[in-house]
C-alpha cells in the first residue's frame, strides 16, 4: 500500500507547481524506498530506465531545420497564406487539420505530424492568422487539435502499439484476437471525437465572432 | 545496418553543438547552466550504454540539479521580424517545401525500409527515417536558402532554451513509470479497484473500468501502463469471464477510455506540457484546458459503447 505513496507526492508535486523535473525524482526516490530498495538500487534502476528512454528525447533533432526556417520567415509564410484564403476562420482551418490528423494517423502515418514537425511551424501560425491576432488561447487550441486527431486515429490502424499491446495481453489468458477485431472497434470512438471536437471548433468560431 | 545507435549519434552531436553554443551566449544570465544541461544530454545520448545504469542514474540526477535549483535561463536574443518577412516574400512557398521534406521522408522512410529489413532494424524504422529526414531538409535548406553555417543551430538552440527543461519531461515520466513498475505500483491498484467495483451491478463494473482506466491514465500519463492493470483487475475477471463481454470491444474501447484520461493530465508531457512550452503559451496547463471538454463528453461516449455493444 505505501508505494501509492509516490502517486501523492506526484499529485501534490503538480498542484503546488514544483519543478516537475525534481517532483518526478521525488516520487520516484518515495516509491523505491516505500518498496524496500535501497537509494543506490534506486538511482540505478531510474537510470536504466532514463536511458532505455532515450529514443523519446530524438525529436528535438528537428529543432534546428524549424529554427532555419522560421528565421527565413517560414510563420509569416504561412500566415500570409492563409490571409489570402477567403473564409479562412480558426475552426474550419483546425477542423481540416484534424480530419487529416485522423485519417493519415488511421492508416499508420503517426509521424507525419507532430507539435514540434507540424504545429508549430504551420498550424499554429495558420489559425493565429486566420484568428487575425496573435493569441494563446488559439494555440493551444491547435496544439489540443493534433493530440485529439493523433490519440482517436491511430488505434483504427492495425499495427499500431497499443493494438499489439491488447492483442499480446489477452494471449496470455488464452482468448486469440485478430487486430482487425481490435481496430475495427475504434472507429465509433473517431467518430465521436471529430463530432465533440468539430463541434467544439465551431463554438470556437461563433464566440471569437458573434454574428454582426 | 542502421540502427538507433546511428540516431542517438546525431542527436548527441545536435545537443552537443547547442551546448557549445550556449557557452558563447553573454545575453544569457545563466549560460553555464544551460551549457551543462545540454552537454549533459549530449554525454547521455553518445555514452549511455557506457555508463552503467548507476551512472546514468548520477547523469539523470545532474540535470534534475541543474534545471531544478533554476540553473537554466535564455538569453535576450535579438527580434528580426523585420529581416524575416523580408526573406519570406524572397523565398516564398520553396520554405513549405523544405519544412514538408521530414514529414516526407517519415512517410517514405516507413514503408521503403518495412521492405528493407536488412538495411535498417524495421521496428525503428520511423526514428531512423525521422533522423534522415532531418538531414535531407537541412541539406536542402543549406543549399536553397544559403545561411551561414552556423545559422540553423543558433536558431535551433534558441528554440532549445525556450523550450529548456520541459524538453526532458517524457523521458523523465517514462523512467518514472518504470521504478513504479518495478514497485508493484499497478498491482496495489488493481487490488484497490476490485475493492471498489458494486457486486452484482453490470453497469457498475464498465464504469469502475472505463473511470479507472481514465484515472490511472492520468497518474501514470500513459494508457499503455494502466490498460494492463485495469484489464487484470476489473476487464478479464468481471467483464469479460463474469459477465461474458466481448473482449474486442472491452480492450479496444477500454484503452480509447483511457486515451481520453492521456487528454487531461500533465503526466503525458510530450502531448500536453511540451507543445505549451514550444508554443511558448503563458500559462503551461492550457493545452490541457483545451482539451479537457472534448476529453470528458468522448469518455462518456467511450463507457456507453462498452455498455452497449460489449454484452450482445
Amino acid at each position: 500500500m505505501w508505494v501509492l505513496l509516490g502517486i501523492v507526492v506526484i499529485v501534490a508535486g503538480f498542484v503546488l507547481r514544483f519543478n516537475p523535473l525534481l517532483v518526478i525524482v521525488a516520487a520516484a526516490s518515495v516509491t523505491g524506498i516505500a518498496a524496500g530498495l535501497d537509494l543506490s538500487a534506486i538511482i540505478a534502476a531510474f537510470g536504466k530506465a532514463f536511458n532505455d528512454a532515450r529514443y523519446i528525447s530524438i525529436v528535438w533533432i528537428v529543432l534546428p531545420v524549424i529554427g532555419l526556417l522560421e528565421a527565413n520567415g517560414l510563420q509569416e509564410r504561412a500566415r500570409a497564406l492563409i490571409g489570402r484564403m477567403k473564409g479562412a476562420t480558426v475552426g474550419r482551418l483546425l477542423t481540416g487539420y484534424l480530419l487529416f490528423r485522423q485519417l493519415t494517423s488511421a492508416v499508420g502515418l503517426t509521424s507525419v505530424a507532430g507539435h514540434a514537425q507540424t504545429v508549430r511551424p504551420l498550424v499554429a501560425p495558420m489559425a493565429e492568422a486566420a484568428a487575425g491576432e496573435q493569441s494563446d488561447e488559439v494555440r493551444a487550441m491547435a496544439a489540443a487539435t493534433d493530440n485529439v486527431g493523433l490519440f482517436f486515429g491511430e488505434d483504427i490502424f492495425l499495427a499500431i502499439g497499443s493494438i499489439l499491446l491488447m492483442k499480446g495481453l489477452l494471449e496470455q489468458y488464452g482468448i486469440i484476437l485478430e487486430p482487425f477485431e481490435l481496430s475495427v472497434w475504434a472507429i465509433p470512438t473517431a467518430i465521436a471525437a471529430f463530432l465533440i471536437h468539430g463541434f467544439r471548433l465551431w463554438r470556437f468560431d461563433r464566440r471569437s465572432r458573434p454574428a454582426a | 545496418m542502421i540502427t538507433l545507435q546511428w540516431v542517438y549519434l546525431l542527436a548527441g552531436t545536435v545537443f552537443a553543438i547547442f551546448a557549445a553554443l550556449g557557452l558563447r551566449d553573454r545575453t544569457n544570465a545563466r549560460r553555464y547552466g544551460n551549457a551543462a544541461f545540454w552537454g549533459l544530454m549530449a554525454l547521455s545520448m553518445w555514452a549511455g550504454d557506457r555508463l552503467g545504469d548507476f551512472g546514468n542514474g548520477l547523469l539523470v540526477l545532474a540535470l534534475v540539479a541543474i534545471a531544478g535549483l533554476g540553473g537554466l535561463s535564455r538569453g535576450t536574443g535579438n527580434d528580426q521580424s523585420a529581416q524575416r518577412a523580408e526573406r519570406a516574400a524572397r523565398f516564398g512557398n520553396g520554405l513549405f517545401v523544405i519544412a514538408l521534406v521530414i514529414p516526407l521522408t517519415a512517410l517514405a522512410g516507413t514503408f521503403v525500409f518495412k521492405a528493407l529489413p536488412a538495411l535498417v532494424e524495421p521496428n525503428q524504422a520511423t526514428l531512423v527515417s525521422l533522423a534522415l529526414g532531418v538531414l535531407l531538409a537541412l541539406s536542402l535548406g543549406y543549399a536553397r536558402l544559403r545561411p551561414a553555417p552556423l545559422v540553423p543551430f543558433q536558431e535551433g538552440r534558441r528554440l532549445m532554451d525556450s523550450v529548456g527543461w520541459a524538453a526532458l519531461l517524457p523521458q523523465m515520466l517514462a523512467s518514472l513509470g518504470a521504478v513504479f513498475a518495478l514497485a508493484g505500483v499497478g498491482d496495489v491498484v488493481g487490488q484497490l479497484v476490485q475493492q471498489g467495483i458494486p457486486e452484482g451491478s453490470r453497469l457498475g463494473a464498465v464504469l469502475a473500468y472505463g473511470l479507472g482506466m481514465a484515472l490511472f491514465t492520468m497518474v501514470m500519463g500513459n494508457a499503455f501502463a494502466a490498460f494492463p492493470v485495469m484489464i487484470t483487475a476489473i476487464g478479464l475477471p468481471v467483464l469479460i469471464r463474469g459477465y461474458g463481454g466481448d473482449p474486442a470491444v472491452v480492450c479496444a474501447v477500454g484503452m480509447l477510455a483511457g486515451f481520453c484520461g492521456t487528454l487531461m493530465t500533465p503526466m503525458a508531457a510530450n502531448f500536453n506540457l511540451v507543445p505549451a512550452a514550444l508554443l511558448e503559451l503563458e500559462d503551461k496547463y492550457a493545452v490541457i484546458k483545451a482539451q479537457v471538454w472534448t476529453a470528458l463528453p468522448l469518455l462518456a461516449v467511450n463507457i456507453a459503447l462498452i455498455y452497449l455493444f460489449a454484452f450482445r
